[in-house]
């Protein structure tokens, strides 16, 4: 079992044939990503790579290959309505690793998203995966190996760095998702947490936050409330000046809020084994089962 | 993006908000013939990126138009937190009857843009909401149907008891929420809006910041922007496309992505050191953005020791070993490197920089401890 994503998985690629859509859509192919469909407007009628029919819009691939997640690799300017499109033809998981959204876009994608049911993992995130079953966006496939942690995140690169020390170490993952550095962002680390706590496979969780926002605050309330599987956070960013945007959108302490030493004292505070670095994950893992 | 004060009233007075007359000027001899077509008292305003210019002598009333000359003489050139004052706004010095606070931010947790206002205006916003919260009110706006009349009229009558005030006021609100979306605003605050003794509503200053990620779209926006506030290796790096913002301390950090950056940063802190920087090459592995990033980390005389600290996924190691040796090679390091790399083409990167005499290693906490021992004058 796994969350979000499984073998199950049909997958449909908006903006298949762009750079980048090109590029992860054939990583995704390798790992044994079932990818049903890429959209990409004028192109419709073309297969990519023999392999994957292209249609110009999203109602059309749904009609033809019944996708059930999207993943959405178009520029910023058109990202928000490929979110719009995907909720509107029907697809209830819509992944989208594109950054630099404007935030007031996300305003008026997310009651859109609500009012039809379909749940967004991003915008500005590295999308997810189930070691073994199926990977949605970017993540590397070969630093992961199938097995029990949760992992959720709101960065990239910091996240393969924790999946490295937890595969170096042959602790596996049930699933791993990257949930986005933007501030306003379609599913937050409560989403997550809720998830992975009514997985089956999951029997332990490693969530990474970082600066801006009260996010890690609220989840460390929900950890003491509802959680019963061992939680092991990570906040990124205490050295970063306030005031500042640090690289993502969202990482940014605003006057006195969304600082690092806040989070860690409120993840600390529920019972969450707090890492100093990037390293103590393993142990405290290893502690905690 | 932040915009001067000048800059937002011109928005604010392009979408219908009433602002009082003035202009901005560059120079003494501007200020002056500005305050000669005004006429009467004029107050001249330092227009930077910082809070707290009246305290820092930056806002200041002159009588007439020599006054207007010699105190934007005074004020043009100074130092208001480090930034220099190059322009001045020149506004008459209107009567006031009351003071109030507008602002619209967009809220991470309801994921929506709220209306804040206050009868307390004329004051930092943020002491107000921190030792007397309950003088701001709040309204959530759904983005579906934006600020509704009523909603607009209701927060209008928590400053005002007369119609007609209340009635101008409303009306600013619901043209300051149209400006939100207009310009792609992160933040737009009125503060202060008054009334004059006439009964009239204006705004008297003004802060507008832009989600840098409009700026593709707002080019008239991006024109807005004033580069002389920023460090000049901020902007070379936004110009090179990479994420830099310049700290304090030895270590010169170059890495992919912004979460592993800042917990490098962090990491060398935690070994003892100081980062010197944050500096985020992003997703893509030309070598050519490894070569700016070098060039702008070696500029600053602070640092002692580069560390790299790379994990490839989209990023190939190979490119930025590829762009360390390019860089290297066309302006040798005067200081110690440290590269730590590993993911993606990870051998064909080692091979690369063993060929040009660097070793590098694939562990973090290792590299992190090397770089903050050579930044030390220690060996590593």
């Amino acid at each position: 079992m796994s969350i979000l994503i499984n073998q199950d998985t049909r997958l449909l690629v908006q903006g298949i044939t762009g750079r980048d859509g090109s590029f992860h859509t054939r990583q995704m192919i390798e790992y044994g990503t079932r990818v049903v469909a890429g959209v990409t407007p004028g192109k419709g009628g073309r297969t990519f790579e023999g392999a994957v029919p292209v249609f110009d819009t999203v109602a059309d691939a749904v009609a033809a290959a019944r996708p059930n997640v999207s993943v959405i690799y178009v520029p910023a300017a058109l990202a928000a309505s490929a979110i719009f499109e995907a909720a509107d033809a029907g697809i209830p998981l819509v992944v989208c690793i594109t950054e630099g959204l404007p935030v007031l876009d996300m305003t008026r994608v997310m009651p859109f998203l609500r009012e039809r049911g379909t749940r967004l993992i991003g915008p500005n995130c590295p999308g997810l995966i189930s070691p073994g079953q199926s990977k949605v966006g970017i993540i590397p496939g070969n630093i992961c190996v199938p097995g029990s942690v949760g992992v959720v995140s709101r960065s990239g690169t910091l996240t393969y760095e924790i999946i490295h020390q937890l595969t170096g170490h042959g602790l596996g993952q049930s699933s791993c998702v990257g949930i986005g550095g933007d501030p306003i962002i379609g599913t937050n680390f409560i989403d997550c947490l809720r998830a992975f706590e009514a997985d089956p496979a999951t029997d332990a969780v490693v969530m990474i936050g970082e600066i801006g926002g009260t996010d890690e605050q609220q989840a460390a309330e929900f950890v003491r409330a509802h959680m019963k599987k061992p939680v092991v956070g990570f906040i990124a960013g205490q050295t970063a000046p306030p005031g500042r945007r640090m690289g993502h959108a969202g990482a940014i302490i605003s006057g006195a809020s969304g600082t690092a030493a806040d989070k860690m004292a409120a993840l600390e505070a529920a019972g969450i084994a707090v890492m100093k670095r990037p390293a103590d994950v393993v142990p405290l893992l290893q502690e905690r089962r | 993006m932040n915009l001067h004060e000048y800059q937002a009233r011109e928005i604010l007075r392009k979408h219908g908000i009433p602002v009082p007359e003035g202009a901005v000027a560059a120079s003494p001899a501007e200020a002056r013939a500005i305050a000669q077509r005004l006429g009467g008292t004029v107050v001249v305003k330092a227009q930077v990126h910082a809070g707290g210019r009246g305290k820092a002598g930056g806002v200041k009333l002159a009588q007439t138009p020599d006054d207007a000359e010699t105190v934007a003489g005074r004020i043009l050139g100074m130092r208001i937190k480090g930034l220099v004052v190059d322009k001045v706004l020149v506004v008459p010095a209107a009567e006031i009857a009351t003071e109030s606070y507008v602002g619209f931010i967009v809220d991470r947790a309801s994921q929506r843009p709220v209306l804040m206002v206050s009868a307390a205006g004329g004051v930092d916003i943020e002491e107000v909401a921190a030792q007397t919260p309950e003088k701001i009110h709040r309204l959530t706006v759904d983005p579906r149907y934006g600020l509704l009349p009523h909603q607009a009229q209701a927060l209008a009558f928590q400053l005002y008891r007369e119609i007609g005030p209340v009635r101008q006021a409303a009306d600013i609100m619901r043209r300051l929420y149209e400006t939100v979306y207009a310009v792609g605003a992160s933040l737009v605050e009125i503060n202060p809006l008054v009334t004059t003794p006439d009964g009239k509503v204006q705004a008297l200053d003004a802060k507008i910041v832009i989600d840098d990620n409009e700026l593709e779209r707002h080019p008239d926006i991006a024109a807005l922007r004033d580069a002389s506030s920023e460090a000049p290796s901020e902007v070379q790096a936004r110009q090179a496309g990479l994420t830099f913002i310049k700290l304090e301390g030895s270590v010169g950090c170059c890495v992919n992505g912004a979460g592993l950056a800042m917990a490098t940063m962090d990491l060398v802190k935690y070994y003892g050191g100081e980062p010197a920087n944050f500096l985020d090459i992003g997703g893509s592995s030309n070598p050519e953005k490894v070569v700016n990033a070098l060039r702008i980390i070696t500029a600053d005389p602070s640092v002692k020791a580069i560390l790299f600290n790379i994990f490839g996924g989209i990023t190939r190691c190979d490119d930025v070993a590829n762009g360390i040796v390019q860089a290297t090679t066309a302006f040798p390091l005067k200081v110690p490197m440290v590269i730590r790399l590993t993911g993606t083409n990870e051998k064909e990167a080692l091979a690369i920089l063993a060929k040009a005499g660097y070793s590098a290693g694939t562990d973090m906490d290792q590299a992190v401890q090397a770089a903050v021992a050579r930044a030390q004058g220690r060996a590593a």
